[in-house]
């Protein structure tokens, strides 16, 4: 546990150290999600209908920028070789290094969130919907993301073939995260979307650390 | 005590050597020589598990390193070519990490002695990439020394260090072999250490 903390605690430690490469994805969020209401124009109606999929499209998008990240600089410094060394199981440094991502790149997106969907006439209700399925979607994200972040560790071109690696597996994250908003905002319910969510959330945390910690334990070979 | 048996290793199509036995009691250095490509890394990098042999097997204590993974790499410390060190946070700041993730009891007063010991003093709140290679080599003489681990497999440690670094590494190695732990190291140069024995590759 005291591992999982020191390792989440370094990288969230080096972020700050190096703000811009975080900062990127996040502006990334707002300017794509902001060019939509701008692109179409104030047809209000139509805004609130296309918002669940633009929001959640540029969410996948904006944390496809920093996935390349996770394992890269420490494979390239040999930091990576270290924690495969360490006494702690690896599963659980990898565990951490999700947990550091998730806080950094998917957290903010469910906090900016809200403030997006102002500008596509949001209400309230579908405000909340869409931070849920955010606050459950984005870990899924981060978490098959760790797995094409390891896999294409030391390969070159590496981060246009985990664009093409992960993009596919995010499809049910979109499906039911905009889906929710969608049966929101014309009175269906949305229970059933946010199980499912939910469930993908727990498969992706029971299976995806081991099959990260086998992706970089062959990469370092 | 370390030993390796009729270990195999090949890279893509060349077999670099098989059939290589060895053995590192306490107390003992190896130290691993031969020309650029002949094998010492990939020698190295067998001994710790982090990559497999063709054929043959490597026992710490009697057991296999695969068997008892955890109780084998906290007695192990590998230092590479790479130095590992994060380039955005300070050497104390390395070292306090590393001691972390290695599950080492490390306060702040022994991590500053250790890397005032090497010549580090006023440098320790620096980011690591204010410092010079042989700089960033003596942070990791400091983890050598924090680390508290038994067996010690370095890759070329007297690489970018300046002559008294040089001295005060080899006094290092010494005072740890002294005490009982086991070192394996590459080298180009000559090393002056006690109990050295020499694996010509």
């Amino acid at each position: 546990m005291k591992a999982l903390l020191a390792i989440i605690h370094r990288d969230l430690l080096l972020v700050m150290r190096r703000k811009s490469e975080v900062l990127t994805a996040l502006f990334f969020f707002v300017v794509v999600t902001s060019l939509f209401p701008l692109g179409i124009g104030a047809d209000a109606a139509l805004l609130r209908k296309i918002a669940p999929g633009v929001l959640w499209v540029a969410a996948l998008l904006s944390t496809l920028l920093g996935l390349h990240r996770m394992f890269a600089a420490d494979y390239q410094d040999g930091s990576l070789e270290q924690l495969v060394l360490s006494p702690q199981p690896l599963a659980l440094l990898v565990t951490g290094k999700i947990i550091a991502h998730w806080i950094v790149c998917g957290l903010p997106l469910v906090l900016l969130a809200p403030i997006i969907g102002i500008q596509f006439d949001l209400d309230a209700g579908s405000l909340y919907v869409l931070m849920g399925t955010l606050l459950l979607g984005t870990p899924v994200l981060s978490l098959l993301g760790s797995i094409g972040a390891a896999l294409t560790l030391g390969v070159r071109g590496g981060s246009v073939l985990l664009s093409l690696l992960i993009l596919p597996l995010f499809i049910p994250v979109l499906i039911f995260g905009a889906g929710a908003v969608y049966a929101h905002s014309v009175g269906l319910d949305t229970s059933g979307h946010f199980s499912l969510l939910g469930a993908l959330l727990i498969l992706a945390l029971a299976f995806v650390p081991w099959v990260s910690t086998a992706a970089v334990k062959i990469a370092i070979e | 005590m370390l030993e390796a048996r009729a270990l195999a290793c090949v890279r893509g199509e060349r077999r670099l050597f098989e059939g290589l036995n060895l053995t590192v009691s306490s107390g003992e250095c190896l130290h691993v020589r031969g020309e650029n490509g002949v094998g010492k890394t990939s020698l190295l990098r067998l001994l710790t598990g982090l990559s497999k042999p063709e054929t043959g097997e490597i026992l710490w204590g009697g057991l296999s390193i695969n068997k008892d993974v955890s109780t084998f790499h906290r007695e192990l410390l590998f230092l590479g070519h790479r130095d590992a060190l994060k380039e955005d946070l300070t050497a104390l700041e390395n070292l306090q990490l590393y001691a972390a993730l290695d599950d080492v009891h490390l306060p702040d007063e022994k991590a500053l002695s250790a890397l005032w010991r090497f010549g580090l003093r006023g440098r320790e709140h620096l980011p690591v990439s204010c410092l010079s290679a042989g700089q960033k080599r003596r942070v990791l003489m400091a983890r050598m020394l924090t680390r508290q681990a038994k067996l010690w497999i370095l890759d070329e440690p007297f690489n970018a260090l300046d002559v008294h670094a040089v001295q005060a590494l080899q006094d290092l190695i010494a005072e740890h072999v002294e005490f009982g732990g086991l070192v394996v190291l590459t080298s180009h140069q000559e090393v002056t250490l006690p109990n050295v024995r020499v694996l010509d590759l």
